[in-house]
């Protein structure tokens, strides 16, 4: 994390980070960041969906890249009225169908 | 304002039951959804789907509504009738959708506090509401890092209670070796709060597609046009990288599709990127009586038959 100023000095000062860097998100982090409440993210551990570090959740610490898969599914179990259960497969199928796309990228079929 | 027609946005009639509205809605949404669809414009469907459905999944809401009658159209100048909203009673329990987004025509007619929708569990140690937004940078951006003038629609309360938008400019400075789908959380730009730290914003970053550079993490991918005679010969060939111009040998003997390697050419980062060059040998144009003539003598002096492994 670095201390970093804006153009200016009027302009206000704020730390910043790439959160895909961070590696150590609290349980609380987590559930603010996603305005989820402890049960469910819970939940979204115990069906494997977030692989925090930490056996005990007051020992939990997830990696920033956490953070997003939490939203996701969050957001698909809130909008589409399923179950994480369900918002989980969804998250599987959407990371393979990314991965796929980055090969595709890669091998130059997908250029625009 | 516009008026909004909920029925058409779900594709259905008037008459349609709560439980069609509702099977509708989840196909409509499947469809939509920003997280999984790659239609250009999901995230403004999806919303408009969530506020009709907010709306017609309320049998209270929806006689509200359907009261309005059927003579307005999609789109067309609407101001709510004086005696609006009488004798109906609405719950705000909405859960589908950004309800934060809804539209004037929605809030004119179901009231501001409905804006808020679904009721937003108070975050925890009452620090204030994390935001999100996305930031699309190009690939040099990426690769050089850059300073982005990013505009917040922030809502604030105004003297008379009423919520208004202001926007709020934040430059913000995007760390050279930023990669697609990656966040930066700006900490303390989010949501304010009473007392407690103001909540943290999340910009997602997008990298607009380059028109011939690919990326894969951190490493980038270059489709490098060769003559045939630099291929079959072997030549000191230039080529453009994120960092400069730089040159490579090409063997004797390459053919198509073969990889070579730029080491560290890639996006920064630790340990930076590789680049890669795939060579794509172009074919000249026999467009001239000289170039044909070209052509001609080679079909003459050279035995070479690229089917000969197929037996023909």
């Amino acid at each position: 994390m670095n201390r970093m100023s804006t153009e200016g000095n009027k302009a206000p000062q704020f730390d910043i980070c790439i959160l895909e860097e961070l590696t150590q998100l609290t349980l609380l982090d987590l559930c603010h960041a996603c305005a989820a409440q402890e049960q469910q993210i819970s939940e979204l551990v115990e069906i494997g969906v977030l692989e925090p570090k930490g056996r005990e959740p007051a020992q939990w610490s997830f990696d920033g890249v956490n953070l997003h898969r939490a939203r996701v599914a969050l957001r698909l179990q809130r909008d589409l009225e399923v179950d994480l259960a369900g918002a989980a497969l969804a998250l599987t199928l959407l990371d393979e169908i990314a991965s796929l796309r980055r090969r595709l990228n890669t091998l130059g079929d997908l250029v625009p | 304002m516009e008026f909004k027609d909920y029925y058409k946005i779900l594709g259905v009639e008037r008459d349609v039951t709560q439980d069609e509205i509702k099977r509708a809605y989840r196909k409509l949404a499947r469809q939509y959804h920003p997280d999984v669809s790659k239609e250009k414009d999901a995230e403004a469907r999806f919303k408009e789907l969530g506020e009709a459905y907010e709306v017609l999944k309320d049998v209270g809401k929806r006689a509200s509504y359907d009261q309005l009658g059927a003579s307005y159209k999609g789109g067309q100048e609407f101001r709510p009738p004086p005696d609006w909203g009488t004798g109906f009673g609405f719950r705000g329990d909405g859960s589908a959708g950004d309800a934060t987004d809804y539209s004037d025509f929605f809030s004119s007619l179901f009231g501001q506090h409905f804006r808020q929708g679904r009721a937003r569990r108070p975050p925890p140690q009452g620090k204030g509401e994390d935001h999100h937004a996305k930031v699309s940078i190009s690939l040099e951006d990426a690769y050089a890092g850059t300073t982005r003038a990013i505009t917040l629609s922030v809502p604030t309360l105004d003297a008379g209670g009423h919520v208004s938008t202001v926007d709020r400019v934040l430059n913000v400075s995007i760390p050279k070796g930023i990669r697609e789908g990656q966040h930066i959380r700006l900490s303390g730009q989010g949501g304010p709060s009473a007392g407690a730290s103001a909540g943290d914003l999340y910009l997602e970053v997008e990298i607009q597609p380059h028109p011939y550079y690919r990326v894969e993490g951190r490493d980038v991918y270059l489709d490098l046009p060769i003559t045939p005679w630099e291929a079959a010969l072997g030549a000191t060939v230039k080529v453009p990288t994120l960092g400069g111009t730089v040159e490579i040998k090409v063997p004797e003997g390459s053919s198509s599709g073969r990889k070579m390697r730029l080491k560290a050419r890639g996006l920064p980062g630790n340990p930076p990127g590789d680049g890669y060059v795939i060579l794509n040998i172009a074919i000249p144009p026999a467009n001239t009586e000289q170039a044909k003539a070209l052509y001609r003598k080679m079909e003459q002096e050279m035995s070479f038959n690229p089917r000969a492994g197929m037996g023909v």
